[in-house]
């Protein structure tokens, strides 16, 4: 089988929605965020989405 | 020499016009000019002398010289297997691919192509060893004249109206008019996709076109047509910046999102317009037997 869509990182700012489990990035304010996000982005070739204000997936499309 | 010499060498010459008339490098560069041209020259040169050859060969009873036809439309058929493969690999380092459906459409093409040819040599040197040379021409400007028809198929431009819509942002969620297309969270790239992008809402002229635009490949040669002609803002490695077109499941229109370097929206328009519509992904939902019931 193979996943045409994954999740390759998650970012949040607030670690109390995420649990163990993949890549979790954990940051302290939202331009931190958003520069982790923009960098993940770039290296993992992935796309960022916005789930809600302080979490972020990269997903591969 | 002999009777047949001239109707034989006038099918060829002719057939083989056809083919150069046929091979036509336009905004999509294929085939690329030179080498890949040589390549459909020389087939549309052996067509024609295949459909040449094929009225004497009958004149003089030597109906078994007709299963040469045969030989000839699998190596045509090798033709269109060629042009998919080719087309296939290079599609890979497209920045915005063609898709299989269009590859397909092109591959067809050229092996069609091939039997229009051996179709106007044969029936050109028909006329000439039937009537005369002057009939022949006439024949020829007829052959002309189907040919220019079986090239030219519909366009897009044809069977949907287009019409420019704002891109926009609802939280993270791309907009082009109130069709949604993805989510994008970074907020530097929803300014750049702000900056750069345009939306195009086409809306179907009848049923029937709902199904053929809702087609992946259709959509995909969409943006592919565009990419080329108005150029597109993206690299490899950023691939939130990807022209997408989504389908509004209520009414069947379909919103086209596109990053392109030329941001002229009348331009884009006409390419829109121009895009051809894929015999593979025509359907006539209208025709089926179900939609005659009363």
């Amino acid at each position: 089988m193979q996943l045409e869509k994954a999740i390759l990182a998650t970012i949040t700012t607030n670690a109390n929605k995420v649990t163990a489990g993949g890549s979790i990035f954990i940051c302290e304010t939202k331009e931190e965020m958003d520069k982790v996000a923009a960098n993940l982005e770039a290296i993992l070739d992935g796309i960022s989405h916005a789930l809600s204000d302080e979490l972020y997936i990269i997903v591969k499309h | 020499m002999n009777e047949y010499t001239f109707p034989i060498l006038f099918g060829v010459v002719i057939g083989t016009i056809a083919r150069i008339i046929m091979l036509k490098t336009d905004y999509r560069q294929y085939p690329t000019y030179l080498h890949g041209k040589i390549i459909h020259l020389a087939l549309g040169f052996i067509a024609a002398g295949l459909g040449s050859v094929a009225v004497p060969a009958i004149m003089e009873k030597e109906f078994t010289a007709i299963t040469f036809l045969t030989i000839a439309a699998s190596q045509f058929r090798e033709v269109r297997n060629m042009e998919r493969n080719t087309l296939s690999e290079m599609d890979s380092y497209e920045l915005v691919p063609r898709g299989n459906t269009y590859i397909e459409g092109i591959a067809v093409a050229f092996e069609s192509r091939n039997y229009l040819v051996i179709f106007t040599a044969l029936i050109t040197t028909l006329a000439y060893l039937v009537w005369n040379v002057y009939i022949a021409v006439i024949v020829t400007i007829g052959a002309y004249i189907i040919i220019r028809k079986f090239m030219s198929g519909s366009t897009l431009g044809d069977i949907v109206d287009i019409e420019h819509a704002e891109v926009s942002f609802e939280g993270a969620g791309l907009y082009v008019d109130n069709i949604y297309i993805m989510n994008i969270g970074l907020p530097a790239r929803q300014k750049e996709i702000m900056k750069y992008g345009m939306g195009f809402i086409l809306t179907p002229k009848t049923f029937d076109v709902r199904s053929t635009i809702a087609n992946l490949g259709q959509r995909q040669a969409i943006l592919h047509d565009v990419s080329v002609s108005l150029g597109v803002f993206r690299d490899s490695g950023t691939p939130a910046l990807v022209p997408l077109i989504k389908r509004d499941l209520d009414d069947g229109r379909i919103g086209v999102f596109i990053l392109p370097q030329d941001k002229d929206v009348e331009k884009a328009m006409n390419v829109i317009s121009s895009v051809p519509v894929l015999e593979n992904a025509i359907r006539m939902p209208s025709e089926s037997k179900a939609a005659h019931k009363e």
